[in-house]
């Protein structure tokens, strides 16, 4: 039947008997699956639990949401970002009350600092029992207040639909983030009544998206008259939808002019466009570093001068005039005092940028932005990215550079994940970030343990995509009980360990700033990586030495179930470049393959 | 303060010396009055290391369930706009005004304050609460309760003045504030 047969359909059906009829009266319990569906949730993350038992039992009755059920609530909330950073819609966990709810804290201040929507309903103790210090009683709504964009603790069952309706406004709209609603139980077993979503919106969470076009004039005439511009961009360009990423592929053609990105941006510009610098910060390339710093005019959009991009903030970028994009405007001279703060959707400011840009007819500085490209590839020259390799020992730069060079032959939709510490960095150093929404990672908190669970969750997003959790070995044994969940669902996520034996990153810092005193970095004891993976019903791999790494990537890739590689890299090797916490941009170290170049220019 | 190195910046934001004085903002916010706002709003000041000097809150529009948060909190320029950034984006905030910056306004403070004293004392502290127009609302042959409402500053020199004649008590509400003129909170 076409659409408009059973528009027609519907409206001979006799519409009285409905209408007039009280509203129908459901448990709480449906009225949240109800709410869930109306919001177009097709999967939730979630361990059952005393307190929540009411909804486990609506689930079981029901065919359009499927629940994944993960192994620790922390997974849960990890999975639930993975699924939404990698298709832009709401993640929704389930957990129950008391240590359900406290697990699922880490993983809600993931999502509050990297922006992510997450919905999480937690399980309550009844109402009547609040306060008294229950079995599995926690203040879920108290403890989460702060690691959360909104919350409510619903005691009223007819309120619990608009509840749930709003928690998916608010963590959606605006600068999206993590909200959670607690639900005590007597509240999902009473009887109330459904309210569908209101099509007038929330009136009272309406963020402010369209940039003021007196500050986009102002803007755009400083990008007109810039001789050494650059764009700083962020991970806020991810979050305005791919719209927004193609947005700024366009400006920057008709401009010209150079991209950075945070580490929570990358992607949004493809890594293999000339005008693309690499990441920038702390480990960010040289390149990127030092056109911050000696930029004229600095284009920031959906980025928030995070320290570790900044470094010492009194050296950061001193001569720049700054332009600054953010939905969010307390993000705005939070930091870094800037010239013209323009609050907005990254999408709709970058679409506004590119309408004055083409309606005055602005040309950029062509021969002064001529002289910026050639200083650029003169710091390109340095190399910065360069290590020495060896044919003994597995660099973990050169496993990356062969990973990449797998992934570039491979025709399938291709997802990131990280844990973190180097080889998080080194993933966003040398992988290929092409396209947005590719890339999983935990910046703003930098929470080890959030790649494996969020692999899971993007590939339950994208089943037939290729997903890698690039890994540290002590990272995945945070939350390595995901294997299981893995395997329950048949996914063949690819967890791709650099293993060095170290906290790596831990001990670069000692190495570096602590005297070489290597305190507690060093894993004396590590699970044999391929059994435990064979333990968990998936598949072990281990590449020893350098001619051993492409069979066994190209084996990782072609397996069907969750495939552990325990990759033994170098256990000396640092990320560099580095910018040591309060330094400036132009006070990077290099690695000492780089460091020659370094003398003669800096 | 300024260090002598940020003074030497040629860092467009360095902090200078505008920049690093610490002012005291009255701010009214309105807020749903929902379980857990103050909470929220309290929280941010303490997670986020901003001062609170006083802060009142009543439910000022019943039908509507709003309230009214008045807070009068210190901090340099840029840590005041970052407090009105961040009270503004929370869900069940309405509205941040800043009554310091928007205009002319009044302030005003009750405080009840007991004083226990007898002879020339005694006669003294009378004296002194008919200049500062507090009424003595409860009284013993050995104390009082005065009640005295106005600026925070004439608060403090009242409680000043009592506190050697016998002051053994003190409550005060806080700040409530309402901008001068026709405009109210939120316009
Ligand atoms: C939950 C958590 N605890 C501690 C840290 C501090 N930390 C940052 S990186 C790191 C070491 C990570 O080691 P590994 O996963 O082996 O990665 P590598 O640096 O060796 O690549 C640690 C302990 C953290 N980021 N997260
Ligand atoms: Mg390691």
């Amino acid at each position: 039947m076409s659409t408009a047969e059973s528009k027609k359909q519907a409206q001979k059906a006799p519409p009285e008997k409905i209408s007039k009829a009280e509203p129908a009266k459901m448990t709480g319990a449906e009225i949240i699956i109800q709410a869930l569906t109306e919001q177009g949730v097709e999967v939730i993350f979630g361990y059952p639990g005393g307190a929540v038992l009411p909804i486990y039992d609506e689930i079981f009755k029901q065919k359009k949401i499927k629940h994944i059920l993960v192994r620790q609530e922390g997974g849960a909330l990890h999975a639930a970002e993975g699924y939404a950073r990698s298709t832009g819609k709401v993640g929704v966990a389930l957990v129950t009350s008391g240590p359900g709810a406290t697990n699922a804290v880490t993983g809600l201040t993931d999502a509050l600092l990297d922006s992510i929507p997450v919905v999480c309903i937690t399980g309550q103790v009844p109402t009547f029992l609040i306060g008294t210090d229950a079995f599995q009683e926690a203040d879920t709504t108290g403890i989460t207040r702060p690691c959360t964009k909104h919350n409510v603790l619903v005691k009223d069952q007819n309120t619990l639909a608009e509840a749930i309706h709003e928690a998916f406004h608010v963590a959606r709209s605006g600068r999206p983030g993590p909200v959670v609603i607690d639900i005590p139980k007597d509240i999902q077993f009473a009887e109330g009544v459904y309210k569908k979503s209101r099509k007038e919106g929330y009136p009272r969470y309406t963020p402010q998206t369209q940039p003021d076009m007196d500050a986009i004039e102002a803007a755009v005439e400083l990008m007109a008259n810039a001789k050494r511009p650059v764009f700083y961009t962020g991970g806020g360009i991810i979050n305005a939808g791919p719209k927004a990423s193609a947005l700024l592929c366009e400006l920057a053609r008709e401009t010209g002019f150079p991209v950075t990105s945070t580490l929570m941006g990358l992607g949004a510009f493809p890594a293999n466009d000339k005008q693309w610098l690499g990441m920038l910060g702390m480990h960010g390339t040289f390149e990127a570093n030092w056109s911050m710093h000696d930029c004229d005019v600095m284009i920031c959009i959906g980025a928030r001068f995070d320290d570790r991009v900044t470094g010492r903030i009194d050296k950061f970028s001193p001569e720049s005039v700054k332009i600054h994009v953010d939905i969010d405007p307390s993000s705005i001279n939070k930091n870094v005092h800037v010239d013209v703060p323009i609050v907005a959707d990254a999408g709709k400011a970058l679409e506004a940028m590119l309408k004055i840009w083409r309606q005055k007819k602005y040309k950029p500085q062509t021969a002064a932005l001529k002289k910026w490209w050639a200083q650029i590839e003169e710091w390109r020259g340095i190399k910065c990215l360069a290590y020495k390799p060896s044919k003994k020992i597995i660099k973990p730069q050169y496993a990356l550079e062969r990973l990449r060079a797998h992934l570039e032959k491979d025709k399938r939709d291709q997802f990131i994940t990280t844990e973190v510490g180097q080889h998080q960095m080194w993933a966003a150093q040398f992988l290929p970030f092409n396209k947005p929404n590719r890339f999983m990672t935990s910046g703003g908190l930098g929470t080890m343990g959030y790649g494996l669970p969020a692999a899971v969750g993007v590939q339950i997003a994208h089943p037939d995509g290729l997903v890698i959790d690039v890994a540290g070995e002590a990272s995945i044994l945070m939350n390595i009980q995901e294997m299981s969940t893995a395997v329950q669902y048949r996914l063949p996520v690819k967890i791709f360990i650099l293993n060095n034996q170290w906290m790596g990153m831990v001990r670069q810092w000692q190495e570096l700033l602590h005297g070489e005193r290597y305190s507690e970095s060093y894993t004396d004891s590590l699970p044999d990586f391929v059994k435990l993976a064979e333990a968990y019903g998936g598949i072990g791999l281990r590449a020893e030495t350098p001619d051993e790494l492409d069979g066994v990537i190209a084996k990782m890739l072609k397996t069907d179930r969750v495939t552990i590689v325990d990759v033994r890299v170098d256990q000396r090797e640092n990320c560099f470049p580095m910018i040591p916490s309060g330094k400036g941009h132009n006070e990077m170290i290099l690695s000492p393959e780089a460091e020659k170049f370094d003398k003669k220019l800096v | 303060m300024v260090t002598a190195k940020a003074k030497k910046s040629k860092s467009v934001y360095a902090p200078g010396p505008e920049n690093q004085t610490v002012e005291s903002h009255t701010l009214a916010i309105l807020v749903n009055n929902e379980p857990g706002v103050l909470a929220r709003v309290i929280g941010l000041f303490s997670g986020r290391g901003y001062n609170i000097e006083s802060l009142t809150v009543a439910e000022t529009d019943h039908t509507k369930h709003l309230s009214r948060i008045t807070i009068v909190c210190t901090g340099t320029p840029p840590v005041i706009e970052q407090i009105k950034n961040q009270l503004t984006r929370m869900v069940p905030v309405k509205s941040v005004d800043d009554l310091t910056t928007a205009g002319p306004y009044v302030d005003r403070e009750l405080a009840l304050v007991k004083v226990v004293a007898t002879g020339d004392k005694r006669i003294e502290a009378l004296r002194i609460a008919d200049i500062f127009r507090a009424r003595a609302v409860d009284s013993t042959l050995s104390s009082f309760i005065f009640e005295v409402t106005g600026t925070t500053q004439k608060i403090n020199a009242f409680i000043d003045l009592m506190r050697p004649l016998g002051l053994v008590d003190a409550s005060r509400t806080g700040v409530a504030a309402l901008g001068r003129g026709q405009t109210a909170i939120g316009d």
